[in-house]
């Protein structure tokens, strides 16, 4: 598989601060990885690197073997779709005309199958004609969650497979509706799309994705197959906890130390 | 803050379908209700014509009968009424059309060009050259006052808006707070300068700074029309061109950007479209408040808040009230003339304290 994604030697600093240092990180197509580590550790930072937001202070970031900062906002779009946390919309766009706002050139006739689809797979199609400022918090990412996929197939429609970045998608999701983000993302990379996602869950981070990227104080710690990177020793010196790795069906899952003692004493 | 910018969506409300279906007829029910009213203010005013003369007074019939009160009428239509109307419509069209982009770029429906100082920015930069070309430094150039005038309003509010912009906006968010509190100042200092060129002028000069500072169509002319009319072509063509990338900046600038937009260069579309119209209906008007904000607000709960319709229905619907509050200010105290300024602002202020007390409970202003 070829490289969606190529970052090398990436650097970024805000005056003193270094936000990240040095990260090299190769993504290919039809790969999901989730990067992990501790508030601070330059996840943000990565990923807007990625997306071609933030321009990086040093290193280069390559996306599908062309330099990042010579496409054209409108170039990258059809090439990566990004989810950001915390999307704040002003005026009362309903869901509808918000998923559309993927669709790019393309006439809403045209986009009105994608756009059904992708309601239909966040389960918002019964909220389409809803205005957005009026669902909850969680419903709000989901219809959001929606239009960063039309954006996604449109582009990949002309250009083949493209990148997703997600930011801390599932923040305000509950347990189902994460499971089916991550279900949906897992979709998109078995059809050649790199998938990439900050998480915080460290169990649904290894549900997510094949692949870890551990990030501690700007530098990269850890990149790897889950089952290498999430030890107890990992999370010891990254997150600073104890914490229980067991193994279930071959998928290593997290117990950290205070939550297992909580539990013993509930069964005593 | 930026939960302050959560705003009007914030309580039940009519579904988008309903929406959508007055949305296909907002257009032409606009351009009708324009024409009714400029009929209206056709008819009424210090020389009253009857609708049975109006006919006849613009030509369209008994086009030989040359008698005396067709005549009189002829005159009062064709180098008054006409070039009035048609500037207060014009005037009204870019008023409410600025309103609308900057509360797009500014993600923020309480925006206008008139409360945040920027019609203030472009009224100082006109007064002052009133009273430099007036002065002996700036004599040679007194012949230009005409073609001046606009231009120095114009860059007026351009530097307002971009400084304003510069305060209020940081790494792509623009706090509602900051950006109110600074309108507040741009204005107090533009008033400043203003005051201080009450200080300095003359008593003629006083006379137009006042005009500046209330607001008026009664100096409309012909030409005046002629210098609005181009700016609100190229403004129609630049809103069709800009309205996408305004309905996407309303996710923010990163977000924006990540769908496709230029935000760089959108903003500064949008600024200097927003200064133009601003600058331009200001040189002719005065300043003129709450029409850019009253009339997208209307809008946007009846077709919604999508600018490839909302901009150019605010053009029609800033037209109409403009020329239906001229028409009021040139006859509730007839033959004197009230300030239309003082007429929208009347009505625009108590809207806004309206939108206020709405989104009270729901903002950490």
């Amino acid at each position: 598989m070829s490289a969606v994604i190529e970052a090398r030697r990436l650097s970024k600093r805000a005056g003193r601060a270094r936000l990240l240092d040095g990260v090299g990180l190769t993504v290919a197509a039809g790969e999901m990885v989730a990067i992990i580590g501790p508030n601070g550790a330059g996840k943000s930072t990565l990923l807007r690197l990625l997306s071609g937001d933030l321009r990086p202070s040093g290193g280069e970031v390559r996306l599908k073997q062309r330099d990042i900062n010579s496409f054209t906002p409108r170039e990258l779009a059809a090439r990566r779709a990004m989810l950001s946390q915390h999307i704040n919309v002003t005026f009362p766009f309903s869901v509808e005309e918000i998923v559309l706002m993927g669709v790019g050139d393309r006439s809403p006739r045209e986009a009105g199958a994608l756009v059904d689809a992708a309601l239909d797979e966040v389960g918002l199609a019964h909220f389409r004609e809803r205005q957005l400022p009026t669902l909850s918090g969680g419903e709000q990412q989901r219809a959001h969650f929606a239009r960063v996929l039309v954006q996604l197939a449109c582009g990949e429609a002309e250009h083949g497979p493209g990148l997703l970045l997600l930011d801390e998608p599932t923040s305000s999701l509950d347990l189902r509706h994460q499971i089916d983000l991550v279900e949906a993302a897992r979709r998109r990379a078995a059809g050649g799309t790199a998938v990439i996602a900050i998480l915080h869950d460290l169990n649904l981070a290894i549900r997510f994705a094949d692949r870890l990227v551990v990030l501690n104080g700007g530098k990269l710690a850890a990149d790897g197959p889950r089952t290498e990177v999430v030890t107890h020793e990992t999370i010891r010196d990254i997150f600073e906890i104890d914490a229980v790795v067991h193994q279930a069906d071959g998928v290593p899952y997290v117990l950290p130390q205070s939550m297992r003692a909580a539990a013993r004493s509930n069964a005593s | 803050m930026s939960v302050a910018i959560e705003t009007e969506a914030r309580r039940p409300q009519r579904h988008a379908g309903a929406r959508r279906r007055s949305a296909s007829f907002a257009i032409p029910l606009l351009l009708a209700v324009l024409a009714a009213t400029a009929v209206v203010a056709l008819t009424v005013g210090a020389a009253g014509i009857p609708l049975s003369r109006l006919p006849a007074a613009l030509g369209f019939a008994g086009t030989t009968t040359a008698d005396a009160m067709t005549a009189r009428d002829q005159l009062v239509l064709w180098s008054i009424r006409i070039p009035r109307i048609a500037a207060t419509a014009m005037v009204g069209g870019l008023l409410a059309a600025a309103g609308a982009i900057m509360q797009g770029l500014f993600r923020n429906p309480l925006a206008d060009p008139a409360l945040v100082g920027v019609s203030s920015g472009g009224a100082l930069a006109a007064a002052s050259a009133i009273v430099f070309t007036d002065s002996r430094f700036g004599e040679t150039l007194r012949f230009l006052q005409t073609e001046l005038l606009p231009l120095a309003a114009f860059a007026g509010s351009l530097a307002t808006t971009a400084i304003l912009y510069g305060i209020s906006s940081r790494s792509g968010r623009t706090s509602i707070a900051i950006f109110l509190l600074a309108g507040v100042a741009i204005t107090a200092i533009t008033n400043a300068g203003i005051g201080l060129l009450v200080f300095i002028a003359d008593d003629r000069q006083l006379r137009d700074i006042t005009f500046w500072m209330l607001g008026s169509m009664s100096g409309a002319t012909w030409t005046k029309a002629a210098v609005l009319a181009p700016i609100l072509v190229i403004g129609l063509g630049a809103c069709a061109f800009i309205a996408r990338g305004l309905d996407l900046l309303v996710l923010g600038e990163a977000d924006a950007f990540h769908g496709g937009v230029d935000v760089e260069r959108l903003k500064r579309i949008s600024i200097v479209m927003v200064s133009a119209m601003t600058g331009v209906a200001v040189s002719i008007s005065g300043v003129i408040g709450f029409v850019g904000i009253v009339v997208p607000h209307l809008l946007r709960l009846v077709i919604g808040p999508a600018h490839r319709l909302l901009l150019p229905a605010s053009v029609l619907l800033g037209a109409i009230l403009m020329v239906g509050a001229d028409t009021l200010a040139r006859t509730i105290v007839a033959p004197a003339e009230m300030p239309i300024g003082i007429l929208t602002a009347a009505v625009g202020a108590p809207v806004f304290l309206g939108i206020l007390l709405r989104q009270r409970g729901l903002t950490s202003l």
